[in-house]
């Protein structure tokens, strides 16, 4: 059974967190995230959980790691200006393996830039913005329900693979309000338990991630942002240890890049193909339908980073990617990494969605 | 079938919420689809508000209005900015207090900050007013789905004066 709502991205995507069992949220207010902080600080307190309004985006984050701690399901929301304060904390929260949801829906940059207008300048943030070598999870609704679906999803993979999960909406999506269908439960994935005895940071399964020992549940466990042993104590001089933990921190996400990549994919015969997530996803679609070109197919991104680039090899015959971002080509270059045919980058600044008429100048080669 | 409706006026008329309530009118009571979207900056008060709304059969891709076929104006800069390039088939409503101008296409003309005012007191309720003259005039949700749509997302205790909100503009809005 499912019921119907008419809802803003914004509130979908707090609906879904609270579905999955989200019971901390950390957060500091900003347009044109701010209902999703607005629906917790409502929602949440009533269900048991914890809403707390935080002096700045670093100590946001900073809470919504300590609580991950302590067993919560924990998520904080912002946007571009608040993302970059939180890039600290982000690569703290990569290095000590904390499951946390961020929820970052864009809006125009650099800096303070277009507070109530939409982008997707923060998708290579997203991937690289704090310092040092490490891997995360991000995700790009298009709809309403992705942004309940996605969310659950984020929450899910965070716990899974305890990283960082990123929520990479745009103000487009996430102040939109269309239909959605709300499911009667959602699937939850826990974090692997921890087994008594052994170090906490030593991971002996094939998947590379160690059982979680949460705090407070009888055992003392060292956690820092420092090049740490198996045991959590710093060692930071190790030249082999520093490698060995930091190729983890990467092949644990990496080598479940097929397993978490979500995608559509439509018109695998065609020989131009759009790729697209997130808000120009909508325009495409309107273009698919109203064009009906078997000679035109579409890859239809849900999971940005790790980039499912197998699905770019199922275009067998495309001989031109095509990809409308509403940023200078931030995953255009990463396609052109994975392709040899040409990708034509069809970038979209100053807080517009791509107007169905762009895409198909670009088509035909118009522009 | 499908309609796209656009709504400018000022901010703190209720602009987004016409959007919003006719959106959940579609949705949740006419077994449609909807999208609403919107336009506005960073003030909280005045500056040129718009937003919009697409009702479908069929769901609904690009959500963005572009032509919209339905117009309801409320301000004069509104007029000025999101509703003077309106042309013939399209229809729009006016607030006939506020906006001097009138458009090349249809219009009817509705008095509905000076109703709200010296019927109900409230020139608040303007924008209901409006709700109530746009199903009257071109049936884009029906009327018992508006005043679903009203009573979920007014506050409590205004339900009787948003209700004869409405009612006012079902009046002014009935076409001949």
């Amino acid at each position: 059974m499912t019921r119907t709502e008419f809802w803003q991205g914004n509130t979908a995507c707090a609906e879904g967190a609270l579905a999955v069992g989200c019971n901390f949220f950390g957060g500091y207010p900003i347009t044109p995230s701010t209902e999703v902080a607005e629906h917790m600080a409502v929602k949440l307190p009533k269900k048991g959980g914890v809403f707390i309004q935080m002096e700045d985006e670093i100590a946001s984050m900073a809470s919504i790691i300590g609580a991950s701690w302590t067993g919560a399901r924990a998520m904080t929301a912002t946007s571009g200006p608040g993302f970059s304060l939180m890039m600290e904390n982000i690569g703290f929260a990569a290095m000590t393996e904390t499951p946390c949801v961020v929820v970052n829906v864009q809006r125009g940059g650099p800096s303070t830039g277009q507070p109530t207008m939409s982008a997707q300048g923060d998708m290579m943030q997203a991937r690289f913005g704090s310092h040092g070598d490490y891997a995360i999870i991000a995700l790009c609704p298009a709809t309403v329900q992705e942004m309940y679906e996605l969310t659950v999803k984020a929450f899910n993979l965070a716990d899974q693979y305890r990283v960082p999960v990123f929520l990479m909406a745009d103000e487009t999506v996430g102040h939109m309000r269309e239909k959605i269908l709300i499911p009667d439960t959602v699937e939850r994935i826990g974090r692997k338990p921890f087994v008594d005895g052994t170090p906490p940071f030593r991971a002996t399964d094939p998947d590379l991630i160690p059982g979680f020992p949460t705090f407070g549940t009888g055992r003392h466990v060292h956690v820092t942002g420092l090049t740490h042993d198996e045991r959590g104590y710093p060692c930071a001089t190790n030249p082999k240890l520093h490698m060995a933990l930091v190729k983890r921190l990467v092949d644990k996400i990496e080598n479940a890049r097929d397993a978490m990549a979500d995608y559509d994919v439509v018109n695998l015969d065609a020989e131009q193909v759009f790729v697209a997530y997130g808000g120009p996803v909508r325009t495409v679609m309107q273009v698919m339908h109203d064009r009906k070109d078997k000679n035109v197919g579409f890859l239809r991104l849900r999971t940005v980073w790790p980039f499912p680039e197998k699905a770019l090899a199922k275009f067998r015959n495309a001989k031109r990617f095509l990809v409308p971002e509403m940023n200078f080509g931030q995953i255009a270059r990463e396609i052109q990494r994975h392709v040899k045919v040409p990708v034509h980058c069809i970038p979209k600044l100053g807080g517009e969605l791509h107007t169905p008429d762009e895409l198909v100048a670009a088509l035909e080669g118009n522009a | 079938m499908r309609n796209e409706i656009r709504f400018s006026g000022f901010g703190g008329q209720g602009i987004i919420l016409s959007a919003v309530i006719i959106g959940r009118a579609a949705v949740m009571y006419d077994s449609k689809f909807a999208v609403q979207t919107q336009v506005y900056g960073p003030e909280a008060r005045g500056g040129a508000s718009m937003s919009a709304v697409i009702i479908d059969d069929d769901p609904i891709l690009y959500p963005k209005v572009a032509n919209p076929n339905i117009y309801v104006i409320m301000s004069q800069e509104g007029f000025e900015k999101y509703g003077a390039a309106a042309e013939d088939p399209a229809v729009m409503l006016i607030d006939s207090t506020l906006v001097h101008s009138r458009p090349k296409c249809r219009c009817i003309e509705v008095p509905a900050t000076r109703e709200a005012k010296q019927t109900l007191k409230k020139d608040i309720v303007a924008n209901i007013v409006m709700l109530g003259a746009l199903v009257a005039a071109t049936h884009v949700v029906s009327g018992e789905s508006l005043k679903k749509a009203i009573l979920d997302s007014v506050p409590k205790g205004t339900e009787d004066l948003n209700l004869k909100a409405m009612q006012l503009g079902l009046q002014l809005g009935k076409q001949p």
